[in-house]
């Protein structure tokens, strides 16, 4: 599970957020402004005289303004608890900065008649990404919000949008890397890494890698120390990574796992080499590949 | 009326000027950039404002309750969008009755644009025996 999808878990898991009310109750001077720019000419929501001997005995909204009455409005703010603007916020920070609405389902279960005040409730469906779309690298987020009048439900609604990045930038860009999580236990490693070194986690003669919190004896006194590996070593297995796309990648790429001639087995992208050509034992030596400040990443590439 | 699967509604064509666009968001209530400011639009990957999607379902009951008489009843518009309407952009609506449950009649539609297939969608209405 990717921290995008172990974080839409945790909102959809809230449930729904609470009921929202509109800022005006259904009135026909909004009725008027929606008629008029969707070219609806129906006198059921404009005539009194007409719609008092129509099918609805009165005036009634547009089934279609049901999302309307609940917008948040120019400078609105969502509520805290919206679990759509949770999961943008979420996405915005992954690189994911564009929205597009791609689907809206909406039921309505009667008309609202002027003077009703319509609350609004959404929880999270679910997210389904990273996927490759014309727009660009995105994930569909899909919400369920349900409209009540008091207790009543009177309408509700399925809607999925694409929040994507645009396929004109750059998929390095800083912010949209995967990066690995530095513990107490691995920090001396990826300090290494910086000033260009492989370390190796030493208990007394063992080495460990990945780096654990304490020796394979289970001595909880005892403190580790690393070595400086010579940086090669030789295929032991190997993945060529074709779907799904991972943040800051291009497809396909050999993802290897070396055993150096120290002896411990290490991950790591093997760099420029032809998936085809990629074979168990070929030699390999370590690079070190610069992400941003603060983070040096160890890769592989093929020994000349 | 008398209604049958396999009946084509009358085409209903709008055209999405930049207007449109603006005026049919605000009513609409959505104050998101992409459907009024065209240098944001732009800035976010898109070659102009464009057609926001409570407008699309705005625009699928007017299609559908122009043909289906004043007194239809909308019970649900599902829609699906595809490419974008872009400001000057010209929506033609099709549709075709394709179905029945109980005094619901399914009516699928398509909105084609400049650039293609816009939306395509679902709508499930009940329609009076004796429309004007």
């Amino acid at each position: 599970m990717t921290g995008i999808e172990e974080a839409a878990a945790r909102i959809a898991e809230e449930g729904p957020s609470e009921r929202r009310l509109a800022r005006d109750p259904v009135n026909q001077a909004m009725v008027n402004n929606w008629v008029e720019a969707i070219g609806d000419r129906n006198p059921v929501y404009t005539d009194p005289g007409y719609a008092a001997d129509s099918v609805h005995g009165g005036l009634v909204a547009p089934p279609a303004m049901a999302q309307v009455w609940t917008m948040p409005g120019l400078g609105g703010q969502r509520a805290d608890d919206d679990p759509l603007s949770a999961m943008m916020s979420i996405l915005d920070d992954a690189g994911f900065t564009s929205v597009v609405a791609t689907n809206s389902e909406q039921r309505y279960h009667r008309y609202l008649r002027h003077g009703e005040h319509v609350a609004a409730s959404t929880r999270l469906e679910g997210v389904a990404g990273p996927k490759r779309t014309a727009l660009g690298e995105g994930w569909f987020v899909t919400t369920v919000t349900t409209w009540y009048v008091g207790d009543e439900v009177v309408a509700d609604m399925v809607f999925r949008v694409l929040k994507f990045r645009p396929s004109g930038e750059s998929g390095t860009a800083a912010g949209d890397v995967l990066r690995p999580v530095v513990s107490k236990d691995t920090e001396f490693f990826w300090e290494g890494t910086q000033v260009a070194e492989l370390r190796i986690q030493r208990w007394g003669g063992t080495l460990r890698h990945p780096p654990g919190p304490m020796p394979p004896d289970g001595d909880l006194g005892a403190v580790p120390g690393y070595v400086v590996a010579a940086g090669t070593g030789t295929v032991y297995s190997f993945v060529v990574q074709h779907h799904p796309g991972v943040p800051g990648k291009t497809t396909p790429f050999v993802i290897a796992l070396v055993e150096l001639d120290e002896g411990v087995r290490m991950l790591g992208e093997l760099l420029d080499a032809e998936p085809s050509q990629v074979h168990i034992g070929l030699e390999v030596e370590v690079v070190f590949v610069p992400v941003e400040a603060g983070l040096t990443i160890p890769a592989w590439k093929v020994r000349s | 009326m008398s209604i049958a699967i396999g009946a084509e509604l009358p085409p209903l064509t709008v055209e999405a000027s930049t207007t449109f666009v603006i005026s049919a968001a605000i009513a609409t209530r959505d104050f998101q950039d992409v459907h009024h400011d065209t240098d944001a639009a732009r800035a976010r990957g898109s070659e102009d404002i464009f057609v926001n999607i409570l407008t699309d379902t705005g625009l699928v009951q007017r299609f559908v309750t122009e043909w289906a008489g004043n007194d239809a009843l909308v019970r649900s518009i599902a829609i699906r969008l595809g490419v974008p309407c872009y400001a000057g952009d010209v929506l033609t609506f099709t549709g075709t009755v394709t179905g029945r449950d109980g005094d619901e009649w399914e009516v699928t539609v398509t909105g084609k644009g400049d650039l293609g297939d816009h939306l395509t969608g679902t709508v499930r209405v009940v329609v009076p025996e004796e429309a004007p």
